[in-house]
């Protein structure tokens, strides 16, 4: 408030709830400049490096790409291409480990590199891009590969399209880099600002916004100055656009990076629950991904490239790179002098979401900016989780205002209702709530697993439904056959009937005769009367069989709701009677139990 | 899923907490507030603590042996001897010792070990073995001394326990040679005023009948309660505990009993008194926080603490028993939970709370 009014031209900034102060250990990485990282002899390319369908590949085996050169073409809208990060040949097409929690392996391009890094012939640059249509700037975003560099790795096209009924006001850029050691967005605000700004003014040309946001920690200076001097020079480049652009410094807190906190911070607007920003008219791109934005538009080249941090205390020299895609971790390793000391354990990403890989021959993806090699020092073995003392630090922390100690009582329970009733799903798994557990619960990873299994369910469920109602279907349509059948004799017989009306009475008249002797004759004998209803019985069926038939046919509907009249009751009742000694018996037993229940039953017992 | 696989998944950053240290924490807020009850207690305050920590850490270490657990890491989370100092805290300095072991007894085997041991009691055990013993031995746990001050003692013609009259009155109940057990107990300044105003005195009249009175509460009591205090900032400056329920404890029974005294300031005592009297200050900081039984929410945690601090005045003014922090803290215990669920934050990007 003070602030201002001292300071009218200061950016008002809100706060989201909790997040945590780490020790940001930026200071290993960021004091030198970038290096490039040498050509590894052979790169890996995955064909999916991005959320959505994998690519397909259109190069051969044994064909000689140059770089730059597709190797994959986007499948679907949501999909994204991949390009030859050097000259080559490619010596395999196969299933190889990338780095991914899973610990899968998956289809990757296999290079060996000429060493010659000879371009291959490239799209047309588009200095003109203000000029241009949005759709075709979109157009070259998405055939250059671009994906989202924060390490979501979202086909940045499809993000950039939110669609004429989301109205952009806002584009956000985040230089927040929240997670400690990573240095990667620092040295690239302040290596190429000047291509970050013109990415932005791209991404702004595409979305329409009114304005841009451009939210920086203020542990990164030197970035925050750098990017404000480069929005200053873009003015002659850009024009009227560069005055909607402002740098804006953020407090340093973890996560404040995180795309939902970082709007909120520089918006006071919350991106809702299950919701994209794009409904509440912002758009949030990455500073890596800005500057991808720059090199297709304005030069034409694709995604082949990105900062990487090699960072942490078991590596000798943390510094960054200039990576091409598919290089593998260990050559960056190498290039900064080798391990060091013990290491507890190799980290793709930062110390609070990354995951551990136990290989370093994974190749580098879009999406990897950074690989850490952590002492046993500085992660160190929580030890043995103890039981929750419900202190509530973990909800003090938690930025989605979550109750993290109810989530995590509900998912040991597995009690998966519960979870969701706590929102689960609104969880970021930003760490912050294991980190400060004086328990040293894990949560996050309950939080993980209760997910998959809540995911598990949901798909079981769906399959569980859509045998239902295949099950209902052909109950439907067996019932309807049936029900054609008794339709056909019954004409049958009443044309029977019709022919030979007076016979049948003649007929009828010497039945009766004939059982009223019967009858006297057992009445003598004091005989039992086993026989009589086996020969009532047909008679005192039929007509209450011909109603409930004449009301089936008259309800001429034979959607899937056919087995709920009163004829399919009986008849599955009739049908399932037998079986009982197969089935649980308590079907058997009730009948007279709702029709809508009965197929539920039977799909659980098969 | 692993079960002890939290080192492979993220975060794997450095832990910021841990248990062992909040618990300790806690013990070192206690430091003030005990010294100043031994200085006008006496030792008896001193040997309690001593006795209830031996009694609890092995009770623990007992049930974890039983159950089958793990002992060490049990007894190593301190939570025993928090529980173990505090219910020393709140018995009176001449407690026989069997009641102390009964007490910690049920505080650790039935209301923590029997419900799973720490995070699992509904109740805070410290407060459930005092309750025990209040309702069970009322005389005993309600037979204090006097405050260690001249003026109250020369006006009583009392002397002051030596650390051997304490030891031995509480291990074999025997007096200190020509003394009686009403020449050496006090009433409370709780109960004091409880009875005076029974008798139909008003309070300036009280507060002028006995040399016992101080400038809030009981003299002596008071500047325990001072020392509490400082004890439980220290808490909230180290972030072991939120404001929240201390707060809100506090502002419940301020604004119930200045309510009351408004309407009738000789019937009702002054807020003050209420705050500085009694296990008020030592409640809202130390006892109400326990987190364990408390509320979870920011929310549920003021109004746990609200009504706890109703609760006390409701209690102290109209109950059976002079003192009402024990009583008000076990009964909000068991509406934590549902306080809880009725309180859920609003989640991020929603518009309503679930």
């Amino acid at each position: 408030m003070l602030f201002s009014v001292l300071n009218p031209n200061r950016q008002r900034l809100w706060r989201f709830h909790g997040g945590v102060h780490l020790p940001d250990e930026k200071a290993l990485s960021n004091a030198a400049a970038s290096v490039r990282a040498p050509l590894p002899a052979q790169l890996v390319v995955p064909l999916q490096q991005h959320i959505g369908a994998p690519a397909d590949v259109v190069v051969k085996v044994g064909e000689r790409v140059l770089k730059g050169q597709m190797l994959a073409k986007p499948q679907g809208y949501v999909s994204a291409s991949v390009h030859a990060p050097s000259s080559g040949v490619v010596s395999a097409i196969e299933l190889r480990p990338i780095p991914h929690p899973s610990g899968l392996r998956a289809p990757c391009v296999v290079i060996d590199t000429d060493g010659a890094d000879a371009w291959g012939e490239l799209p047309e640059p588009m200095p003109d891009f203000q000029q241009r249509d949005p759709a075709a700037l979109r157009e070259r975003i998405r055939q250059s590969g671009i994906v989202g560099m924060g390490g979501a790795s979202f086909p940045s096209s499809v993000k950039l399209n939110p669609g004429p009924d989301q109205p952009i006001e806002t584009l956000v850029i985040n230089g927040a880099e929240c997670e400690p050691y990573i240095t990667c967005d620092d040295l690239l605000m302040r290596e190429r600002a000047a291509d970050i700004v013109d990415g932005i003014g791209v991404m702004l040309r595409i979305v329409g916004a009114k304005r841009c946001l451009i939210g920086i920690e203020d542990n990164k200076p030197k970035a925050i100055a750098d990017m404000r001097e480069a929005v200053v020079a873009a003015r002659g480049r850009l024009g009227e656009a560069a005055d909607r652009l402002r740098v804006v410094e953020i407090p340093t807190l973890y996560p404040s990076g995180g795309e939902k906190q970082l709007i909120r911070i520089l918006t006071g607007k919350e991106v809702p629950s299950h919701g994209i920003p794009a409904q509440i008219g912002v758009v949030c791109q990455n500073v890596g991904t800005a500057c991808a934005v720059a090199d297709a538009v304005l030069r034409g080249r694709p995604l082949i490239e990105r900062y990487v941090t090699v960072t942490g205390r078991a590596v000798a020299e943390p510094r960054n790179y200039r990576v091409c895609i598919g290089t593998p971790a260990a050559d960056l390793v190498a290039a900064s002098g080798g391990y060091v000391g013990e290491l507890e354990k190799l980290v793709v990403g930062g110390p609070m979401m990354g995951f551990r890989i136990d290989d370093d021959a994974l190749p580098i993806t879009k999406a990897a900016n950074c690989i850490l090699a952590l002492t046993p020092d500085e992660s160190p073995d929580p030890g043995e989780p103890q039981p929750c003392i419900r202190c509530g630090r973990c909800a003090e922390a938690c930025p989605a205002n979550l109750l993290p100690q109810q989530l995590y009582w509900h998912a040991r329970a597995k009690d998966l209702d519960k979870v969701q009733d706590y929102n689960l799903f609104d969880c970021i798994e930003c760490g912050c709530c294991a980190v400060v557990c004086p328990s040293h619960i894990p949560l996050v990873q309950y939080y993980r697993y209760a997910k998959t299994e809540s995911w598990a369910r949901e798909r079981e469920k769906r399959a569980s439904e859509h045998a239902r109602e295949r099950h209902a279907a052909r109950e439907a349509r067996l019932e309807r056959l049936e029900r054609e059948r008794k339709a056909r004799l019954r004409k049958k017989k009443e044309a029977v009937a019709a022919k030979g009306g007076a016979g049948q009475d003649a007929k009828q008249a010497a039945i009766k005769a004939a059982r009223e002797r019967a009858a006297q004759k057992r009445a003598g004998e004091q005989a039992d009367a086993g026989a009589k209803p086996t020969e009532e019985a047909p008679e005192s069926k039929a007509p209450a069989d011909k109603v409930r038939e004449a009301k089936a046919s008259v309800d001429k509907a034979p959607v899937r709701k056919a087995p709920v009249d009163e004829v399919a009751v009986d008849k599955t009742a009739a049908e399932k009677a037998p079986r009982a000694p197969n089935n649980t018996g308590a079907v058997a037993a009730q009948p007279a139990r709702s029709p809508q229940a009965r197929p539920e039953v039977r799909a659980e017992s098969q | 899923m692993q079960a002890s696989s939290g080192f492979v998944s993220s975060p794997h950053a450095t832990r910021i907490n841990r248990v062992d240290a909040v618990m300790l924490q806690v013990c070192l807020a206690m430091v003030p507030g005990t010294l100043a009850m031994v200085w006008f207690f006496g030792w008896g305050v001193l040997i309690n603590m001593a006795l209830a920590v031996v009694f609890a850490v092995a009770a623990e270490a007992l049930v974890m042996k039983l159950r089958g657990r793990p002992v060490l890491p049990a007894i190593s989370d301190y939570s025993a001897v928090v529980t173990a100092l505090l219910f020393a805290l709140t018995v009176p300095p001449t407690l026989p010792w069997w009641l102390t072991l009964l007490g910690i007894l049920f505080a650790i085997v039935i209301v923590k070990q029997l419900y799973g041991g720490i995070g699992y009691n509904p109740f805070n055990p410290a407060m459930a073995g005092y309750v025990f013993l209040l309702i069970s031995y009322p005389v005993a746990t309600t037979t204090w001394l006097p405050p260690n001050l001249p003026e109250v003692l020369d006006a009583q013609g009392l002397s002051a326990l030596s650390f051997l009259d304490s030891a031995r009155l509480i291990f074999t109940g025997a007096l200190p040679p020509e003394q009686t057990w009403d020449a050496i107990s006090a009433a409370t300044p709780l109960d004091e005023m409880r009875t005076k105003l029974d008798q139909g005195m008003g309070i300036d009249e009280i507060r002028a009948s006995s040399p016992l009175w101080g400038d809030f509460g009981g003299r002596g009591w008071e500047w325990v309660a001072n020392w509490f205090l400082l004890g439980g900032l220290y808490l909230i400056w180290r972030r072991v505990i939120t404001w929240h329920i201390p707060v809100a404890m506090l502002g419940g029974l301020l604004l119930t009993s200045g309510a009351f005294w408004l309407l009738d300031p000789q019937t009702y005592p002054f807020p003050a008194f209420h705050l500085f009297s009694g296990a008020a200050i030592l409640g809202a900081f130390f006892i109400a926080t326990d987190p364990v039984s408390a509320c979870t929410t920011t929310r549920g945690q003021l109004i746990y603490g609200f009504l706890i601090g109703v609760l006390v005045f409701v209690i102290r003014t109209w109950g059976g028993y002079p003192d009402a922090v024990a009583f008000s803290v076990l009964l909000l215990n068991i509406a934590a939970p549902m306080i809880d669920h009725y309180t859920q934050p609003r989640v991020f990007g929603q518009r309503r709370r679930a």
